[in-house]
């Protein structure tokens, strides 16, 4: 295939460029196009498909309408808490002062959530937040939001650009003048020349086997970045949700919503035995009921408006604490037919209830799993679902390293610490969307367009063509399955130095093959050339993954190692791991975390 | 051990100018839906083969196609729903044009959405929060179930026939009916749903409530009511506004008013006059 004429290449010049139309691409379109700027959306997919149609039990922001207790104070502490306290403090704080505002913003879009019985928005427990706080659209949350933001952005003077991907930002060394990608549906080029870019991409849940993920969960922000010159940061934090589908094999990993737990349904094991009551950790063992009769007072009470003096149920402890006490039970022979635990809501709540509070989670066993949730329990397994890791950003501006490059939602780090609370991300994204929007658009105010530069630009052309041009090498399918056994089996759930080394030679192995990848056909909608291209992004968030666990000699969060099990109060308690591109490949480095000030540490001491 | 059993699937290969169905033998495994038999196919068999995913879940819409002649989701569609020796023949949404294979050009959606005003709420109450019963909304909650998966347009014979002359098909008649019955918009849309988006070319065969996977009555609890509206309620403002403070179609429930009643009856009477005028 000869390498087309590069002067012909379709070219499009905004103000703010962003890249990826979830939740926190949307929202921050929407504020850079408040400014009056030029504004591009590329998307992976077609408008309104991105993952944030999947988040499903809530957005959790203090609005303190269910307990007015409520407020952000609490829900900071709550978010420290869960992220082991390796958040980035400032990025916790604005999180949780600015939620709130973010959601009542989506009522004034159309937005409908439950209401509460005085008309105002209903909200529900969830795992680690001390009061019921998730504003929620029974389990379709992130659809409600999703379409909420896309209804009104169609109508903010947005372009969207619909399966585009971006396969290289171009920065021309020094910061940011612009992206190359392709058109899905012809395969053409099309080059942006921008101002400023938000890189909005979400996750990399495809790394893993078993994962909640939809296929464009390929890590492409992170590597966008990683090759432009922005660092990652905290890349071994690894969320497996604790409920995902096990059986059948075709659904394995399938989201279950944590909002079965927060609507009192618990987990069992193959000897009917609550499993959660013997893992409460330390950090939790004060605010944690230690009977079944305290944990369903409190369930019960908690959700019916009275200020329950029980303690919370186990249930809805943290999601790296519930999916490690599966794994253990599991492991230790109590597991459920097809290798996981039993999640029972049919024998505590009513079936009227159940369908009418987790319609489409009765849909989905119903079609899919063969199972009527209102008479018999759930299988649920761990599966991979979020990254707490990804591009560094100065937290009052989501900025990287490189001047005009911002990050937001899931492929930013910082916000989450070592582990993220449910309900925290569908926040995370409005929040951090609109502040990287508007950083986006006065920085685009402030400065003029830089040319671009027009050999990045052939050598992205020549990089996105090479697998049509060799004779023969490796199908990009194959190595992708072999790349989500690896990771799921040496830097899965629970890791240690020897499964982290074999996972590294095998992604070393497997980057090579990559770079030898062979395609055919055309260029028209040729899902073996988007699967090798997403390859090299996986393969770059793989390594840093890897590479990140392996550096960190302890268990924390979302990063569990065999070898060091425990939470460690001193090195490790204080450092977060950086990874950047260097000459000699990817290097990483600890840097010391940044102590919140005074009157912030008095906020995390009360209470 | 259980004996690998496997199945034939036709799958549409072709473009705009064109194809045919070809067979793939692909080997099942349980709960094995069409979306991953197409996968098995295109990791195994033909890489270049052309279908547009993302959740495998049911929840974003996009593996929209025909199987057997029927709209459905892939994701959603499970081998074993199929006799055993029935042919399994896949094929692209029949209303919109073909890019490639089971892919289509579903950009027609995203030109109409584009087309209906939007949300335009009341001001909030005086504690700035805004007041809505439960009651009051369960019927545009269902609504907005919808994944825009586009195959009640698929299905829908005046969007086949007639859509180049602006029919919004049941997807946005949905979306304006959301907005109608929206307890806090306050943009009168009657004008446009009747001359612009065309209602009255529906005349409710509930083809597309039938394919519809997320279950939405799209034509009883939707365009019905809409229809109605539009024509009883077309010279009646105060009663289009009573209708939408209550948030269902206005005789069944009533409910108290909010305070910013009167000043929109003004202003939509006010706006009313001037287009008369």
């Amino acid at each position: 295939m000869a390498i087309p004429d590069q002067a012909k290449f379709e070219r499009h010049e905004h103000d703010v460029l962003i890249i990826g139309a979830g939740g926190a691409g949307l929202r921050a379109a929407i504020e850079a196009s408040a400014g009056g700027l030029s504004v591009g959306l590329v998307c992976k997919s077609l408008l309104g498909k991105a993952h944030t149609v999947m988040a499903e039990g809530g957005v959790a922001a203090a609005l303190g309408y269910v307990e007015p207790k409520d407020n952000w104070k609490v829900h900071f502490r709550d978010t420290m808490k869960g992220g082991r306290y390796l958040n980035q403090w400032r990025m916790a704080q604005l999180h949780a002062m600015e939620a709130p505002d973010r959601v009542k913003e989506l009522e004034e879009w159309g937005a409908l959530f439950d209401r509460t019985a005085d008309g105002r928005i209903l909200q529900r427990n969830f795992g680690g937040h001390k009061y019921p706080r998730l504003a929620h659209v029974g389990d379709r949350t992130g659809l409600e939001m999703i379409r909420t933001l896309q209804q009104h952005g169609i109508h903010c003077g947005i372009h969207v650009y619909m399966e585009c991907t971006v396969t290289r930002l171009l920065t021309g060394g020094d910061r940011v003048r612009g992206a190359f990608g392709y058109w899905r549906d012809s395969g053409r080029f099309v080059v942006f020349h921008a101002k400023a870019i938000v890189v909005a991409t979400g996750g990399v849940g495809r790394c893993f086997r078993i994962n909640s993920n939809s296929w464009e969960c390929t890590g492409d922000g992170q590597a966008l970045a990683y090759f432009a010159g922005a660092e990652l940061m905290d890349m071994e934090f690894m969320q497996f949700h604790p409920t995902g589908m096990v059986w059948p094999p075709s659904v394995r990993g399938t989201l279950i919503t944590e909002g079965v737990r927060g609507e009192g349904g618990t987990l069992r094991n193959s000897e009917g035995k609550r499993i959660m009551f013997g893992y409460i950790p330390e950090l939790y063992a004060n605010e944690t009921a230690t009977t079944e009769a305290e944990a369903d007072q409190w369930l019960r009470e908690s959700t019916s408006g009275i200020a329950s003096k029980a303690r919370r149920t186990p249930d809805l402890l943290p999601r790296d604490i519930v999916a490690r006490a599966i794994h253990s039970e599991v492991k230790a022979g109590r597991g459920s037919p097809h290798g996981g635990v039993f999640l029972d809501i049919h024998s505590r709540r009513s079936a009227e209830d159940i369908k009418r509070k987790l319609p489409a989670m009765y849909h989905q066993f119903k079609e899919l799993g063969d199972v009527d949730i209102t008479r018999a329990p759930m299988e649920v397994g761990p599966t991979a679902h979020y990254t707490m890791g990804g591009i560094r950003v100065d937290p009052e501006t989501q900025e990287s390293r490189i001047r005009g490059l911002f990050a937001a939602g899931e492929c930013a780090a910082g916000m989450h610490g070592a582990n993220r609370l449910g309900g925290n991300s569908l926040s995370d994204l409005l929040v951090f969307g609109r502040i990287a929007g508007l950083h986006a658009s006065r920085y685009a105010k402030a400065h003029g367009v830089p040319p671009l530069d027009e050999d990045e630009i052939g050598v992205a052309a020549r990089e996105a063509l090479a697998p049509f041009e060799r004779v023969e090498g490796p199908n990009p399918f194959l190595l992708h399955e072999d790349l989500k056994d690896k990771m799921q089996t040496f830097v899965g759930i629970i890791r240690s130095e020897e499964d982290l080394r074999k996972g590294l030679e095998h992604i070393a192995r497997l980057a090579e093959a990559t770079a030898r990848v062979k395609v055919d056909g055309n260029r028209q909608y040729n899902a073996s050339w988007h699967q090798a291209i997403d390859m090299r992004n996986m393969i770059v968030v793989s390594d840093a993954m890897a590479r990140a666990a392996l550096a960190r000699k302890e268990s924390r969060g979302g990063h569990a190692r065999e070898d060091f099990p425990d939470m460690d109060k001193g090195h490790f308690s204080k450092v977060n791991i950086v990874v950047r591109r260097a000459s000699a490949g990817m290097e990483i480095e600890e840097v010391v975390h940044a102590d919140p000030p005074p009157e912030i540490q008095n906020v995390l001491d009360e209470a | 051990m259980t004996m690998t059993k496997t199945v034939t699937l036709r799958v549409f290969r072709g473009d705009s100018q064109g194809g045919q169905l070809e067979p793939y033998e692909v080997e099942t495994y349980p709960g094995m839906v069409v979306l991953d038999a197409i996968h098995d196919i295109q990791a195994k068999q033909e890489p270049t083969l052309a279908v547009r995913w993302n959740c495998k879940a049911g929840r974003c819409g996009s593996c929209s196609a025909e199987v057997n002649g029927k709209p459905r989701l892939m994701c959603m569609t499970r081998i074993s729903h199929f006799r055993e020796g029935e042919p399994i023949d896949v094929t692209p949404m029949k209303s919109f044009p073909v890019v490639k294979d089971l892919v289509t050009d579903v950009s027609f959606n995203f030109e109409m959405a584009k087309k209906i005003p939007p949300f335009k709420p009341r001001p909030r109450d005086p504690d700035g929060t805004w007041r809505m019963q439960q009651k009051d909304i369960d019927r545009i909650q269902e609504f907005r179930k919808c994944i825009e998966c586009f195959l009640c347009q698929d299905v829908c014979h005046v969007v086949r026939d007639h859509k180049k002359e602006s029919f919004a098909g049941p997807r946005f008649l949905i979306h304006l009916a959301t907005l109608d019955m929206h307890p806090l918009d306050t943009l009168d849309r009657r004008e446009l749903v009747k001359d612009r988006f065309k209602i009255g070319y529906c005349n409710i065969t509930k083809c597309c409530s039938e394919v519809c996977p997320e279950q939405i009555h799209i034509t009883d609890n939707g365009i019905i009511p809409l229809k109605e509206r539009v024509a009883d309620d077309y010279f009646d403002p105060i009663r289009w506004l009573l209708a939408k403070a209550s948030g269902q179609d206005g005789k069944k429930t009533k409910v108290r008013l909010p305070l910013s009643t009167d000043a929109a009856v003004e202003t939509s009477a006010a706006t009313r006059a001037e287009k008369a005028g």
